[in-house]
């Protein structure tokens, strides 16, 4: 029996408060320090469109937007994103802004399960507004951390080169 | 085209028209409802300490301190699921003489691969379950490892079941014709050793599953990701002993399944015993670490073949072994021999030859289990006939495309059986071969080719051909006695206000089932398609069947949807033509309006017979009782599966001071019979091919000399990634069976099948000038350099 040390226990039932702007709402809410923010946003925030696949930032299944750039959700700990400006798969569906790479993918079937699918939105926009008429090389290279099982991911590339040539003819989406 | 109209012309025509798949829409919004996300009420959370041993007796267990942990509301061992749970072996019948040792949700006494769950903590979250597993301590004794193919085959070597002579598993022979005497003949004869390492379905979503069992109902409901709900709610209800009325599974959302997710696991049936034990809701969802040492892997296969040919390069004859080693038990209740099986019986599948023997041996080793993952047996199959075709070209002195020209079944001979006991209703080799020589622009590719080499650059061009079991009878697992259905059933209402609701029993997991089901509603009834609403995955609602896997979806569940809307739409035009007063044969439907058959005159919308039907009965004739839900089941016929083909190509590029390659671009021409949704088959095939480039470059579980897995993770274990894959070029031929109506077949393997075939035989293809080979895969630069002798 090795000596259990009552107080790591202690440490770890105790919560932080911690707020962010999460789609554009101001929250609150109680983490324990060692809860990841995509757990924290699955859990306490039911927003279960953010998925965890591999928890170690090789997968992109939990990428949101936070203060713009898309991050890995897995890899930070709720505690650290207080005060930051989170954007998940659910207010960038709400707001519209990535509504024409939706319908894109829709068009083009290019999800399966859709298990990626948040995490593969979140890194085309991100790649969109860095580089506005991506090669499908660049396309290809930009979604290396994006793992999709099901599609092969030329329907993916597809879309999104699609979505970058009508945005830079069409001036943006509204 | 030359005809004038084609039958998409017609309105209402949905068989193969590309239409969207209307459920991704969720998915895309963050909508998505998989097991992972499900929260219910009073749930707790399971955890499992698992064994950092291979193979080890478990002296003792001591959970005191777990259990006193506040949040912990149980911890459970082997025993005390084995009081509840009877054992389970994975064996079939029809597989004689195959043996397995009884499995339990945790073992009483012994672990047989490192990661084995060995003790089950349910707490009020997940971390507090975690936190419980570090207070538990587990007295182990090691015993002898089992870890590769030869030592678990050693005579006086270790022998993993107590009570077994050996590890051997299962043993088949199958010997047609006269193989001795072809080979003595043969002017020509091509020898090799594969080998194929393991790997596994790393679904994007791990297995996920919540219990939920009601003490007062004596009532079991199981949201689980399978693909299989209604064989999970026959072992529940058998296993725990619970009418299986009063069991129900349901299967949302699904993160991915390729096979993976239709075996019995034991975290799986631990949580249902959990639930039962504890009254309350039990959520397991397994991180990727478990994923990759409990989730079942697939292939390991060590193959000896050889082939014979006459001078003119005919092939003659095939001989061959297959070892293959499975993990401990074979897997529960498919087992973990019917891929060695399909290795042995699709072996030069796509050619004409008489004389086949062929040996298989399965064997029990300390790893996890084995069994079937997406394309089970083909990619073996296709890579060792493949390339010894290959091998057979270059010796006789034909190009790869005229030798398989030579040899394949001619398109107009069938019906064929094969020397290893297939019976093909009709396949199309040379129309796919040809097909694939012009799609690919052979001449040019390897003329180009021809040009890089001189300059140092080698390219490698390669195709395989290859033949995929679909549509599966009774014959696969039902004649074995395990209650797999190979049928399934719907349920078609025309709803009172004219749209259909069709619940069926196949289900969907990504690939497009509830599109193509609503495709053949709609079009079969004559309504438009947003009008069929579908209705999968619960065992509550829908009809009993197979459900999805061995690409059975569009085949068999096709041809039920088919013809129950056919039945439907009878028993629609028999109201209508008592309200109209016409013969029903005068009538027809087009888009939801019953109208003249030969003149097209809309007479009514479907809506008015259903209002009339619903709620103004007392206007029909007299003993008129419209029925307007019907039921039907459909059982594959006549063919015991329906085979469908193909052939796929490459080129690549190998880098011969790094050993890297470079995948350009991939081709496949394909026949799947009828085509039901062009743009869900074409995915199908990319994403089938790609997880075949993963096994063929990247895929690969690695081993200790201990048996322990040393890169169960998404950093260590390479699957594939965007930038590393080719686009991919898909051109169809289309030979629909005659066995049904609808005349489709399946296509979800066709990718996977010959994809590592083909990059195998283009890697040999370009290491030719260095007079080297390879025979193994994954394909990784290491075994590139070592046979480059640069390593």
């Amino acid at each position: 029996m090795s000596g259990f040390d009552e107080t790591k226990l202690d440490d770890a039932d105790e919560t932080v408060r911690v707020r962010f702007v999460v789609n554009g709402r101001k929250v609150a809410c109680e983490v324990a320090p060692r809860e990841t923010l995509v757990d924290c946003l699955r859990n306490t925030l039911e927003l279960t469109g953010t998925h965890a696949g591999c928890e170690m930032g090789a997968c992109g299944a939990c990428l949101v937007q936070l203060d713009g750039r898309a991050v890995h959700s897995c890899l930070m700990f709720a505690v650290q994103a207080d005060g930051a400006n989170i954007s998940t798969i659910e207010g960038l569906t709400e707001s519209g802004v990535i509504a024409d790479l939706q319908a894109e993918f829709h068009r083009r079937n290019a999800l399966q399960c859709g298990f990626c699918t948040p995490g593969m939105l979140v890194n085309a926009q991100e790649l969109l507004s860095q580089v506005a008429q991506p090669s499908r090389g660049e396309i290809r290279d930009a979604l290396s951390g994006n793992y999709c099982r099901c599609t092969g991911y030329e329907a993916i590339v597809d879309a999104i080169d699609a979505v970058a040539k009508a945005r830079s003819e069409g001036g943006g989406t509204t | 085209m030359s005809a004038p109209l084609t039958s998409l012309d017609r309105p209402n025509s949905y068989i193969g028209r590309s239409v969207p798949r209307p459920n991704a829409k969720r998915l895309l919004a963050g909508r998505g409802r998989y097991i992972s996300d499900l929260r219910l009420p009073r749930m707790l959370y399971a955890a499992f300490l698992r064994s950092p041993h291979a193979h080890a007796k478990i002296v003792s267990i001591n959970a005191d301190e777990a259990r006193t942990l506040e949040g912990v509301h149980l911890v459970a061992i082997g025993t005390d699921l084995a009081k509840i749970c009877t054992p389970w072996i994975g064996t079939l019948d029809h597989f004689k003489g195959m043996t397995s040792a009884p499995q339990l949700p945790l073992p009483l006494d012994r672990v047989v691969w490192a990661g084995q769950a060995v003790v089950a903590v349910v707490a009020e979250s997940r971390a507090i379950a975690e936190d419980a597993l570090e207070l538990i301590e587990v007295d182990y004794e090691d015993l002898p490892v089992v870890v590769d193919i030869d030592s678990a085959r050693d005579a006086g070597g270790p022998v993993i079941n107590p009570g077994s002579a050996n590890n051997t598993c299962f043993r088949a022979l199958l010997d047609n014709g006269t193989v001795d005497h072809a080979f003595a003949h043969a002017a020509h004869v091509v020898e090799e050793e594969f080998s194929f390492g393991r790997h596994t379905a790393v679904t994007l979503e791990p297995r996920a599953i919540v219990a939920d069992y009601d003490p007062a109902a004596g009532a079991l409901t199981v949201h689980h990701a399978t693909q299989t709900p209604y064989q999970f709610q026959d072992l529940y209800s058998r296993h725990y002993g619970i009418p299986e009325a009063r069991v129900r599974v349901i299967a949302t959302d699904i993160g991915g399944s390729f096979g993976m997710k239709l075996h019995v696991y034991h975290e799986d049936m631990a949580v249902v015993g959990l639930s039962i034990l504890l009254g309350r809701p039990v959520k397991y969802v397994a991180d990727r670490i478990e994923s990759f040492v409990s989730d079942i892997h697939a292939r390991d296969h060590r193959v000896h073949a050889r082939m014979a040919l006459d001078a003119k390069g005919e092939i003659l004859a095939m001989d061959v072994l297959d070892l293959t080693a499975i993990g401990a038990f074979s897997t529960y209740p498919r087992t973990s021999v019917v891929e060695g099986n399909q290795v042995i019986r699709l072996m030069g599948a796509p050619y004409r030859f008489k004389n086949y023997r062929a040996t298989l041996e399965v064997i029990f080793q300390n790893k996890v289990q084995t069994s079937q993952y997406r394309a089970v047996g083909h990619p073996i199959a296709c890579a060792v006939t493949e390339r010894l075709v290959d091998m057979a070209a270059a010796k006789v002195g034909l190009d790869p495309f005229a030798i398989r020209a030579q040899n394949v079944i001619a398109d107009d001979a069938y019906p064929q059986t094969s020397p290893t006991g297939y019976r093909f209703e009709a396949l199309s080799h040379q129309a796919c071969l040809k097909r694939l020589h012009e799609m690919m622009d052979y001449d040019a590719l390897r003329a180009e080719q021809a040009d890089l080499r001189k300059r140092g650059v080698y390219r490698g061009i390669g195709i395989a051909a290859f033949v995929e079991i679909t549509n599966p009878s009774p014959a696969f697992y039902g004649v074995g006695g395990a209650r797999i259905s190979s049928q399934d059933g719907a349920i078609l209402s025309l709803t009172p206000s004219g749209e259909v609701r069709c619940l069926i029993s196949v289900t969907e997991q990504g690939q497009g089932t509830e599109a193509i089901i609503s495709q053949i509603v709609a079009d079969q009834l004559g309504i438009a398609q947003e009008h069929v609403k579908i209705i999968t995955g619960d065992t509550e609602v829908t009809p009993h069947g197979g459900a999805t896997w061995a690409c059975r979806g569009a085949g068999i569940g096709g041809e039920t949807a088919l013809r129950a809307t056919r039945v439907l739409k009878r028993n629609i035009l028999e109201i209508a033509a008592l309200i109209l007063q016409e013969r029903p044969s005068a009538l027809d439907i087009v888009n939801g309006e019953v109208v003249d058959a030969g003149t097209r005159n809309q007479r009514m919308p479907i809506s008015e017979i259903a209002r009339i039907a619903y709620f103004r009965s007392d206007t029909l004739p007299p003993g008129t009782q419209a029925q307007l839900t019907v039921s039907h089941h459909f059982a594959p016929q006549g063919y015991p599966f329906a085979f469908t083909n193909g052939i796929q190509g490459c080129s690549l590029e190998v880098d011969v001071e790094t050993g890297f390659i470079k995948l350009l671009k991939h081709f496949i021409v394909e026949d799947c019979g009828r085509v039901i949704n062009p743009m869900l088959v074409d995915e199908q095939l990319r994403g089938g091919i790609v997880q075949g480039l993963g096994a063929a470059l990247f895929e690969e579980c690695r081993y200790s000399e201990t048996g322990q897995l040393v890169n169960g993770s998404l950093a260590e274990y390479l699957v594939p990634m965007p930038m590393e894959m080719p686009d991919i070029v898909i051109a169809h031929v289309e030979t629909p069976t005659a066995d049904t109506v609808l005349g489709a077949k399946g296509v979800g393997e066709a990718g996977t099948a010959a994809a590592s075939a083909c990059v195998l035989n283009a890697v040999n293809d370009a290491l030719s000038p260095f007079d080297a080979t390879i025979n193994s895969i994954p394909i990784t630069p290491t075994k590139v350099l070592k046979t480059l002798k640069r390593f």
